[in-house]
């Protein structure tokens, strides 16, 4: 029980810290141009729309296997050497992620209605300022963004098992496990970090509501 | 009272949709007076408040405000930062009263705790202050409107039918927390009303807006028994069908 324990527990550590640190990264780039989307009225706008909500659609797959050809040796960013790293795991997620954190966002900050900037403006805000008060008003959408990019990123396994490697200690997560254990016939494991995988997910889903019941108010 | 004018608008033109542009040929208002723009739905007021805000792009014309000319009828963040706006239909952030009524200093870096209390118990507010802003009834929200904009000592308040959703007490309550306001900041009202008795207690000038344009702007008392229009005359007597 003990082994299985001291075998389980880094890969979940390693799990949330891959798929958390990817979502952070996410919010950070993808929730301002989000934003920045939703109230520009520049040209080609509406590509750049249609670029971010076709992208949650992106097999993983295929991500993994095109940053697998950059990352490689032989690949454009070959040097950086991160092949095979929770660097590269990190790199996929952040790019699976992007979509749905910039398509949600824009989402909820363009269901604000336009008026309420108008007024907000009349009351002496800068851009900056009206940027800043719409994104706490659309924060119940920003934080759906956050966790559909983390349930995203936590049950993701083909992206991260083609540039991570399912290497043990290093980059094997809750879903790469899941596969190697179940490829070895070892059932009961897989099952069990299964279980740990949607324990995970309720949990912070849970979390979600107490947090958006408390900012509602 | 002194007077300097405190806006000019000349052959301002701004066209809302293919079928209504507010065209305003030669305007002036001085500073402390209290102008009710009144007319027909549709005439043109809320249009004529927007422009005046600074924040609205006119397609010709010019504005000075106070001296400052306004670069295509934009304002100067200094300029706009002078003027409030109470909407028609306002709309309040997902914050508490108190949050909602102290918006605009926060958005200038200050706190004026005192001032946002005498507010608050002025308009009877004081017990809502902790209350999220959403669960208010459309009465309550028209008072944090009108607190939100007056928490701002504007040098110009602009008021589009403020007193639209309240009960008579609370319109007798606006009128005068608006007029201590005027007496002691000062403060230029431009105030759209539907009202005509509301326009007869409160302006001092008062103007008919027909198809956005100024149809006649005169002192109050030669507005409603002197007027020199026949369709001041009309509106003024109930006899203008629209």
């Amino acid at each position: 029980m003990e082994s299985v324990l001291h075998e389980i527990l880094p890969i979940v550590i390693l799990s949330l810290a891959v798929s958390l640190t990817a979502v952070l990264i996410s919010c950070v780039l993808g929730m301002p141009l989000g934003v920045c989307l939703a109230l520009s009225r520049m040209r080609g706008r509406s590509i750049i729309k249609a670029l971010a909500f076709s992208g949650m659609a992106m097999p993983p797959v295929v991500v993994g296997l095109l940053l697998y050809l950059l990352l490689s040796r032989s690949g454009w960013l070959g040097e950086w050497q991160w092949l095979f790293t929770t660097r590269a795991m990190i790199l996929a997620q952040v790019i699976l992620d992007l979509p749905f954190v910039i398509g949600i966002t824009l989402t909820a900050v363009e269901a604000v209605p336009e008026e309420l900037q108008f007024q907000l403006q009349s009351l002496g805000a800068t851009p900056w300022q009206l940027r800043w008060t719409l994104l706490g008003e659309s924060r119940n959408g920003l934080m759906l963004a956050a966790m559909t990019a983390l349930g995203r990123g936590l049950s993701e396994v083909g992206a991260v098992l083609m540039v991570g490697g399912n290497i043990e200690g290093h980059t094997r997560v809750l879903t790469t496990a899941i596969l190697l254990e179940t490829g070895r016939g070892r059932f009961a494991i897989a099952v069990s970090l299964g279980a740990i995988l949607l324990t995970l997910a309720l949990a912070i889903n849970l979390a979600f509501i107490k947090l958006r019941r408390q900012t509602s108010r | 009272m002194t007077s300097r004018p405190l806006y000019h608008l000349l052959d301002v033109c701004f066209e809302l949709s293919p079928d209504f542009a507010l065209t305003i040929d030669d305007w002036q208002h001085s500073a402390g007076q209290t102008l009710c723009l009144v007319g027909p739905a549709g005439a043109g007021k809320t249009t004529f408040l927007k422009v005046l805000t600074g924040l609205i792009s006119l397609q010709t014309g010019s504005i000075e405000f106070d001296g400052h000319g306004w670069s295509q009828g934009v304002a100067s963040i200094d300029d706009s930062r002078r003027i409030a706006l109470v909407p028609q239909r306002p709309l309040l952030l997902s914050r508490s009263v108190r949050a909602n009524v102290e918006y605009g200093l926060q958005l200038r870096g200050f706190r004026a705790d005192d001032w946002i209390k005498e507010l608050l118990h002025r308009l009877g507010l004081e017990k809502l202050a902790a209350k999220s802003a959403q669960t208010l009834s459309g009465g309550q929200t028209q008072l944090v409107a009108i607190a939100r904009a007056l928490a701002l000592r504007p040098t110009v308040l602009l008021l589009d039918e403020p007193t639209a959703n309240l009960d008579p007490a609370s319109v007798g309550l606006v009128e005068q927390v608006l007029e201590e306001m005027r007496q002691r900041h000062r403060t230029t009202l431009i105030w759209a009303t539907h009202n005509m008795f509301q326009a007869r207690r409160v302006a001092d000038r008062v103007a008919l807006l027909l198809a956005g344009r100024i149809v006649e702007i005169s002192a109050r008392d030669d507005f409603f028994h002197r007027p020199v229009d026949p369709r001041t005359q009309d509106f003024v007597n109930g006899r203008m069908v629209y």
